[in-house]
């Protein structure tokens, strides 16, 4: 059984305007020690599921799924009190904005052994020492010095550190990285996400990586899971997503990429993923789509995987040259 | 710090002399003049109206005037009163104490009941109680003093008869002075009853002068409280599995004190602004009834002396709020 499985979850926002769904069925299965990406535009509920999964949704928010594991817990039946010994323990989380994220009113030295405090115990000497061993293993210089530094003393990029020396204070069975680098210098990007893949090798922790980044996906992930209007589009093996995507949404993703740009002008994907008052009848896609027939205007496609287990929600999946498998056309499909 | 503390000490200064302007001017501006009052219904020839003037100064061009006021309180002398004939810091340290009792009971009772009343309407946001809490508060601001005053006076006291009407302490019990604090020396003076007896007339004034704090310190909670729940820094200590009663209590809470104590600071100056009404009311001793019959008497150098010890008060309660900003506030501290 996979450390972390979620089936078939959904997430409704109560809004003024009726209920809006922000995550519409999603599947997602995390094994331990392996480095999964979830990746999508604004708007496609990546963030919403894995905060769904921590119980960190306001009450405006509904959540239901088949299943909703961690660890073999199930997270939905899990009493609050019983839920708050898992998270911030076995199963943490960091957020995109590292400036924010942090308690201007406390040191950094006091958020940390919080942490070790609520979880672990032990004696406030050998929380103190644990902190500085964290943020030396953070890559923070002068760990000694920076337990009494406040937050709005520390740039974006330490605060992120600190933000992940706080996560792995317990040494979590998973963590759980929403879009860590957006709000960061590019320079210190690339640190980071380096920061992040060298402590889930040194700890063997699996790590759910939220981002929009494909370059990121490539470099970091060993499995991927493509999100689009709330739902799984697409789900591989990183090596195999790259190198043959199946949906035409990953596809035009990856087009999209400027390391693959072949024309003067890097290829977009027109139109923008639809909200709460204009989701589209049939396939979510089809309106962006450049391979759309009435078949996706009509029917909802179903999320099928191959013999290899690439999954993809899709009429008629691409091949490795990028053209449909099958044809989206009602008339042709019934004759063939 | 140190330079910090300097720096608004001396910007004290230039306020304190604008203070003194207005506490000088406000009592000359009134209509009638000291002595006619002071002659009473009996009337008073020209000739000794003009001795009497000239006795106390108030012949000399206001400028004038104003000049003897300030070398005078440079010497720390704030003139006599010519009703009473005593020194008018006397007047006010005698007076003081029964002033600072009640303003303390108000301030303690505002943040007693404001404070959790507006951290839990924050957090049951749209919960019966924080809808009732909202009325109740705006109510109770809206309310003024004097009539809020005369009505628990109508209920408590006189309908129900729960409460003394009046005074600090009930004419049974005597003993000496010695803090001037009424609940402090009446269990000094180990007289059954006293204490019981001097708590009792503390209830409506305490209530009443503590009203409006008490709304403007619960609704500004409620709001600081409803903005710091949605920051991200909240969602992190949820994130870490702490229980409810931390995130609320601690991580959230700290945050929202920064705006609450700039606000109570400022309640302070609404608080002896409504000394005055409730030490009327209830017949309270103190600096505000004090000043009420001090300017219907026209007490001159009683007034503008009161009125300047008053802000200096304030003055000074606000210099402490600002210091004690820093502790809470991390980003304000200077290195």
């Amino acid at each position: 059984m996979a450390l972390l499985e979620i089936n078939n979850l959904s997430v409704e926002f109560k809004t003024a305007h009726g209920a809006f769904r922000a995550v519409d069925g999603i599947d997602l299965a995390v094994e331990a020690g392996q480095v999964m990406a979830v990746v999508g535009e604004s708007g496609s509920g990546k963030s919403v599921a894995m905060l769904a999964l921590m119980g960190l949704l306001p009450w405006t928010a509904t959540v239901s799924a088949d299943s909703l594991t961690f660890d073999g817990w199930d997270m939905l039946a899990l009493s609050p009190r019983a839920r708050r010994r898992i998270i911030g323990k076995d199963l943490a989380m960091i957020f995109q904005e590292p400036m924010t994220s942090l308690n201007p009113c406390f040191t950094v030295g006091f958020q940390i052994t919080e942490s070790l405090k609520t979880h672990l115990g032990g004696t406030a000497s050998e929380r103190r020492a644990r902190a500085v061993e964290l943020l030396g293993l953070v890559g923070i210089p002068a760990p000694e010095k920076r337990l009494s530094a406040f937050p709005h003393q520390l740039s974006g990029g330490m605060n992120q550190r600190v933000m992940i020396a706080m996560a792995i204070a317990c040494n979590p069975r998973l963590l759980i990285a929403d879009e860590p680098t957006t709000a960061l210098d590019v320079t210190i990007q690339a640190q980071i996400l380096d920061l992040l893949l060298d402590l889930q090798k040194k700890t063997g922790m699996a790590l759910v990586l939220i981002t929009h980044d494909m370059a990121v996906v490539a470099e970091t992930a060993d499995a991927v899971s493509v999100q689009y209007a709330g739902q799984v589009v697409e789900r591989d093996r990183v090596d195999s997503l790259f190198a043959a995507p199946r949906h035409p949404y990953t596809h035009a993703l990856l087009k999209a990429l400027p390391e693959r740009a072949t024309e003067r002008h890097l290829p977009t994907i027109p139109g923008v993923v639809p909200g709460q008052f204009d989701r589209p009848k049939g396939c979510l896609f089809h309106p962006r789509c450049a391979f759309a027939g009435d078949l996706c205007r009509a029917e909802p496609p179903r999320l099928l995987a191959d013999a290899q287990g690439r999954a993809a929600r899709c009429h008629g999946p691409l091949d490795a040259a990028g053209q449909p498998t099958a044809s989206r056309d009602l008339a042709e499909r019934a004759a063939s | 710090m140190l330079s910090f503390l300097l720096r608004r000490v001396l910007l004290l200064i230039p306020t304190f002399l604008g203070v003194s302007v207005v506490a000088f001017g406000f009592i000359r501006v009134l209509p009638g003049d000291p002595i006619e009052l002071l002659a009473g219904e009996r009337s008073i020839s020209p000739e000794r109206h003009a001795e009497l003037m000239a006795r106390y100064g108030f012949d000399l061009p206001l400028w004038d005037q104003y000049l003897k006021f300030l070398t005078n309180l440079a010497s720390g002398d704030l003139g006599t009163s010519f009703v009473t004939r005593r020194p008018v810091l006397d007047e006010f340290l005698t007076l003081f104490p029964a002033t600072l009792e009640l303003g303390l009971c108000a301030i303690v009772f505002a943040v007693a009941v404001g404070l959790p009343a507006g951290v839990l309407a924050g957090v049951k946001r749209r919960s019966w109680f924080d809808q009732t809490l909202m009325t109740v508060s705006l109510t109770g601001y809206s309310m003024p003093i004097f009539w809020l005053g005369l009505l628990a006076i109508m209920v408590f006291s006189g309908w129900l008869g729960l409460t003394p009407v009046s005074g600090r302490i009930s004419v049974m019990y005597y003993f000496d002075n010695v803090t001037g604090f009424m609940l402090i020396d009446s269990l000094l003076s180990g007289q059954e009853g006293a204490f019981r007896s001097a708590a009792a007339h503390l209830i409506l004034p305490t209530v009443v002068l503590g009203t409006i704090p008490m709304a403007v310190i619960a609704r500004q909670t409620r709001s600081a409280m409803l903005e710091v729940l949605g920051e991200d820094y909240v969602r992190t200590a949820r994130a870490k599995g702490l229980p409810p009663a931390r995130v609320i209590g601690l991580h959230a809470l700290r945050n929202a004190l920064i705006p609450v104590v700039t606000t109570i600071g400022l309640q302070v100056g609404v608080l002896l602004a409504g000394a005055i009404l409730t030490e009327t009311i209830f017949s309270w001793p103190g600096i505000g009834k004090w000043m009420v019959d001090s300017i219907s008497r026209r007490d001159y150098s009683v007034v503008q002396g009161g009125l300047l010890l008053i802000a200096a008060i304030v003055m000074l309660v606000n210099l402490t709020v600002d210091l004690l900003y820093g502790l809470i506030n991390p980003r304000v501290r200077r290195r």
